[in-house]
């Protein structure tokens, strides 16, 4: 039992971090008023980028680079619809979702051929830290990754509430008008959250492939995106409560497959369609008092 | 040295002259209204000065430099700072971040700083707000103080302020006549727009009256009195109605009894209006803008519920029945906005179909023929310049409006609730619905008339009730209309 | 660096029926690059992506197969749509129909044909509204925004169906993660030899031509559009918006329960985790690209069908991945999404 609990503690963190990368940038996303449907599509496409990135230079932190680079490029491209033209936000944020993930199976056919074994890289490797120490070692060997996540969200939190771009963009996603009217311009705002946000999903991507998997496969995020979304509904919008329910959301499913592998059979689906559950319940009980943004989901355009 | 100097400003929206040669000055430490009802053409003057109109001709000097303002960003750095009733404040927001919204430097943002400045702001012009509290859980008189705050934040020496009691209680007002005298001797110049006299008479030294785009006059205000300025405002020296009493007016059909509708923090936004309108009598609903017209409309067509209060159509109850129940119960309605009652997408003969389609239902399709051939009849009644199936969002104002119209009449209602019947409209098309609402009376319809132009309910209405701050002020039969009378109580006064 | 503004203006009226041939245009132009980056000739590859595929029978038959489950999707989110609320839960309904398909198609054994299939329809079509009770009713009860709610019941739908076939629906001796078999009278009559082609077509065109003369010619369907179009112009003409939504929301679950009894009594007459290759959003794009009318959203799904089977043709003839046609779909979805706005504003440069 011990052994499991331990396990179970380092494996949370592992599952919980793309969660919390993603979750963090489509934060910054619905604190500036767009609800980010892409997300979804921006993470596969991180995986997909970080791999090819690092498979084609053998360096895996200029994969990671190329993530970022692919994911700041899907913010911009979502931000042309739903900001600069103002269409329908989640038609487009869907749009983006479809056309990256299509996008991503394309070119690594095209650029990795058909082959018969998957390929692969060397991922990052876990930190040997505590090496004496099993069980402070089966906690703590995390990667790098982990920790960076770990270590952004108060770095996040520091820039929505205490700098003046956070301070813009919090206003935005609240009173798109009233930002406009303090001479600041909404459509330049909101394209930098997105593409921020859009980087940020796909380095949670690119963890999967390059660091826990060190392969791409076409499952890989598999309704992760998703789960996100909820978690920010669920965490109100603050960047400290999303990380309780990324963790949450992790341990359950860390949970989940070791319970798998001890044949102890309990509807671990359940648990894995908790989160969700509770979010509808939080919207019910919150109603339309929800601390959404309240900006959220209409576009701005200056009659 | 004059703080504020507009000369010669003219400027034309379309085919109407908002300002003709108007000429006006601010002086230093004075606050200075301006007078005039909807249409008189101040808040346009004001927003040529603050930058979001640019003027067709004239001059403007502050301080006695000559100025060219094409934006409000400009406005702001000449000094000048305009408070409307539209807050533009973030509510979740705290006061201090909102009052720094665009106007900080560096990166980061330290509460603590900010909060510390805007305070001291707040002491050194008397300004009192917290600077810590959010937005969202302030009344709206504290909110008022904040955007004045925000003005003078970025130096703002002189301050506009339009309508600045419209949206506040009594008990506010006062605040805010307080914290303005003290402005002033901090040496500040306020402009302030009204159309209200008590308040004028109690807080400016100069006033300014404004009439139909071009001033009336200036004069100061130990100069004259409240029935002067009523009569400069409303500017002609008798209406000049010489109306019968009509014959059609019968007995009353719509009565309206106590309606109060609250807002937030207990704000009554219509506070006990009672009124009757009788079978063929227009009852005209004048006032400035404002006043609670629009919410009243609501109220009447069926938007809105009212707090408390009854509205009895010979007898029966409907004040809290849907559009669609008051529109079966027999009150024919139009729109405050054209816009938000019909439905742009859609086509002519679909809009006017729409509020009765039982009608137009044969076994449980749409009897497209039948609505087409409704909507030609009507098109040829009512002269409007369409063809059944053009979509409505292409139709002119006027032809818009004729199309409310005839939809509102196709019931063939027993009360009329006609709001704002001919805004925006050229003068054929407003020929048009006052000679139709005009036809509707003789016929026995008790209409009530909500109109911001004053002209149009002198010219139609058999008794005209004025609404000031949500009431009733007074209820005066056409021919007893004077222009004093009629001032004063939009005024608020008399 | 040219500005530009966006205006409300009355669109130069030849922009309606350009835009879809515009947006076709444009996206191949765009997805010609990727077919170059593959090494491939675009003109090859357009044509085994949109000709060949109509070229033989079996092909032909094959697009229509595919194009069954997108047009009762594309329907279900274009009827959604039309009212003004959002459904983007089609997958989750889809599975409801299913599952409720699955046990209907494995229990009642001693029925007739003529009972259990109808009986298939109307319980799918009724767990298709089921699912979508939840979010409709926030909506209109307490005003939560049911792109989020519906999106959330699609993710939980796929735990319910994973514990369903890891559970009471699996095969007892291959351990296979299906539900029991169709017995051989819930199956879908097959409607042309030698194909897939099924029942379910005539089903989902059938549905087509039910919800043209709803929206078009029923006052409910005219209460729908006006709703859609204006919420405040609606309710001030006497409609009763909210009741009208609700309408419009299970309407919509209801159709998207028909696609997947129609996968189900159709295909694979057992249900599987990967019953639906995201129909649910397929259906999204159909309805837009079809501009929310019934017939267009057949003739874009029946497109969409078409680029479904092409991009195998392409990947095997050429060596292109077949994930072309996705790139297809999802790049016209957005290149329409943008002319759409054409319609009702102007670009103007300032």
């Amino acid at each position: 039992m011990d052994d499991l609990l331990v396990s179970l503690v380092g494996a949370t963190l592992r599952v919980a971090t793309p969660l919390i990368f993603a979750t963090l940038g489509e934060l910054f996303c619905e604190r500036a008023g767009i609800l980010n449907l892409g997300i979804e599509g921006i993470m596969f496409l991180g995986a997909f980028a970080g791999f090819t990135a690092a498979s084609l230079t053998g360096s895996l932190w200029l994969g990671l680079i190329g993530a970022i680079i692919s994911g700041m490029l899907a913010g911009l491209l979502l931000s042309l619809f739903a900001v600069r033209l103002g269409v329908n936000q989640h038609v487009s944020g869907l749009g983006i979702t479809l056309l990256a993930t299509a996008l991503s199976l394309f070119l690594f056919r095209v650029i990795f051929k058909e082959n018969q074994n998957l390929p692969s890289v060397v991922p990052f490797k876990q930190l040997d830290i505590f090496a004496n120490n099993p069980i402070l070692h089966e906690i703590f060997s995390q990667y790098l990754l982990t920790y960076i996540a770990i270590a952004i969200i108060p770095v996040v939190w520091f820039i929505i509430f205490r700098t003046n771009y956070g301070l813009k963009i919090r206003s935005v996603g609240d009173n798109p008008e009233a930002t406009d009217a303090a001479g600041i311009n909404v459509y330049r705002l909101r394209t930098s959250a997105l593409v921020i946000g859009g980087a940020l999903m796909a380095i949670g991507g690119a963890f999967l492939s390059i660091a826990q998997l060190g392969k791409f496969t076409f499952g890989i995020i598999e309704g992760r995106g998703w789960v996100c979304i909820a978690l920010i509904i669920f965490g109100n919008w603050q960047p400290i409560k999303v990380l309780w329910g990324a963790l949450l959301f992790g341990g359950v499913q860390a949970l989940q497959s070791r319970l798998q592998i001890t044949g102890i059979k309990l509807p671990y689906e359940l648990f894995l369609a908790l989160p969700y559950i509770v979010t509808i319940l939080a919207l019910t009980l919150a109603g339309r008092n929800a601390s959404y943004p309240a900006a959220l989901l209409k576009p701005y355009r200056r009659e | 040295m004059l703080a504020v100097e507009m000369k010669g400003i003219n400027k034309t929206f379309g085919l109407v002259k908002a300002n003709q040669d108007v000429h006006f000055c601010l002086e230093q430490g004075e606050i200075h209204a301006l007078l005039g009802e909807n249409g008189a053409g101040k808040t346009t003057l004001m927003r040529i000065l603050y930058g979001l109109y640019k003027a067709d001709d004239g001059e403007i000097f502050i301080n006695g430099q000559k100025v060219a303002i094409s934006s409000p960003k400009e406005a702001i750095g000449a000094g000048v700072g305009m408070v409307t009733q539209h807050f533009t404040l973030v509510p979740t927001l705290t006061v201090a971040e909102n009052i720094v919204l665009g106007y900080t430097n560096g990166l980061l943002l330290s509460h603590k700083d900010i909060e510390k400045s805007v305070a001291d702001a707040s002491e050194k012009y008397g300004v009192d707000v917290d600077p810590s509290a959010i937005v969202k859980n302030l009344s709206v008189g504290e909110r008022q103080r904040v955007e004045i705050l925000k003005a003078l934040y970025r130096n703002a020496r002189i301050l506009i302020m339009d309508e600045p009691t419209a949206v506040l209680v009594p008990q506010e007002v006062d605040v805010l006549f307080e914290s303005l005298t003290r402005l002033v001797k901090a040496g500040l110049s306020v402009i302030f727009i009204s159309h209200k006299l008590i308040e004028v008479m109690a807080v400016c030294d100069r006033i300014t009256v404004l009439r139909d785009g071009k001033v009336t006059s200036t004069v100061k205000k130990s100069d004259t009195n409240q029935i002067e300025l009523a009569k400069m405002m409303v500017g002609r020296e008798t209406f000049g109605i010489k109306r019968q009493p009509s014959k059609t007016i019968g007995k009353a059909i719509y009565e309206l009894s106590g309606i109060t509708l609250e807002g937030k923090h207990g704000r009554k936004i219509l506070d006990g209006i009672s009124f009757s309108v009788a079978t063929g009598e227009i009852l005209g609903i004048a006032g400035v803008s404002g006043n609670g017209q629009g919410e009243l409309t609501h109220v009447l067509t069926g938007l809105m519920k009212p707090t408390s209060g009854s509205i009895k159509i010979e007898g029966k109850e409907i004040s809290h029945l849907s559009p669609g129940e008051i529109s079966d119960a027999g009150v024919g309605r139009t729109p405050e906005d054209r816009h938000e009652g019909t439905i742009g997408d859609l086509t002519v003969s679909e809009n006017l179909a729409l509020e009765n389609l039982a009608d137009f239902t044969k076994n449980g399709f749409v009897d497209q023929k039948k609505i087409n051939e409704s909507a030609k009849e009507k098109i040829k009644e009512f002269q409007i310049k369409a063809s059944p199936n053009d979509q409505l969002r292409k139709l002119s104002g006027g032809n818009m409006q004729k199309v409310v119209l005839a939809r509102a009449l196709s019931r063939k209602p027993k009360v009329l609730i006609a709001s704002q019947p001919t805004r925006g409209l050229d003068v054929g098309a407003t020929e048009y619905v006052r000679k139709r609402l005009l036809e509707e009376k003789e016929h026995g319809t008790a209409i009530v008339l909500l109109s911001e132009d004053l002209d149009e309910v002198l010219a139609l209405a058999d008794r005209i009730a004025v609404i000031y701050e949500g009431c009733i002020k007074g209820i005066v039969p056409a021919a007893e209309a004077t222009p004093e009378k009629i001032g004063l109580l939009m005024a608020g006064a008399g | 660096m040219v500005k530009f503004k966006i205006e409300r203006a009355a669109a130069p009226f030849w922009t309606k029926t350009l835009i879809p041939i515009v947006a076709v245009l444009v996206t191949f132009l765009i997805t010609s690059i990727l077919i170059v980056i593959a090494k491939a000739n675009p003109f090859a590859a357009y044509y085994h992506l949109l000709i060949e595929p109509l070229s033989s029978r079996f092909s032909l038959l094959e697009v229509l197969v595919k194009s069954t489950p997108l047009i009762l999707t594309g329907i279900a989110v274009a009827v959604a749509f039309t009212s003004g609320y959002f459904n983007i839960g089609a997958e989750g309904q889809l599975y409801a129909g299913a599952i409720a398909a699955a046990w209907v198609g494995s229990t009642f054994v001693n029925l007739p044909a003529i009972v259990v299939i109808p009986l298939m329809m109307v319980l799918g079509f009724l767990a298709g509204i089921v699912w979508a009770l939840i979010p409709a009713l926030l909506k209109i009860k307490l005003k939560v925004d049911e792109v989020v709610t519906t999106l959330l019941m699609n993710s939980i739908m796929v735990y319910v169906v994973s514990w369903l076939l890891n559970g009471i629906w699996r095969n007892p001796e291959t351990g296979a993660q299906q539900s029991p078999e169709f017995f051989e009278a819930a199956r879908y009559v097959k409607l042309a030899a030698r194909s897939r082609l099924h029942l379910g077509l005539i089903v989902a065109l059938v549905v087509v031509a039910i919800v043209y003369v709803l929206i078009k010619k029923t006052p409910l369907g005219l209460k729908m559009r006006a709703i859609g179009a204006s919420k405040v112009g609606a309710q001030f003409a006497g409609i009763n918006v909210n009741r009208t939504m609700l309408i419009a929301a299970l309407v919509s679950g209801g159709i998207a329960g028909l696609a997947g009894v129609g996968e189900i009594a159709g295909i694979h007459y057992h249900l599987i985790n990967e019953l639906s290759n995201g129909y649910g959003y397929t259906g999204i794009i159909a309805a837009t690209l079809g501009g929310l009318n019934p017939i267009g959203v057949l003739v874009a799904a029946l497109f969409i069908g078409l680029i479904g089977t092409g991009s195998l043709n392409v990947s095997m003839a050429l060596r292109v991945p077949v994930y072309l046609g996705d790139i297809v779909q999802s790049t016209l979805l957005l290149v329409t999404l943008a002319m759409l706005l054409l319609q009702n504003y102007r670009i103007k440069r300032i």
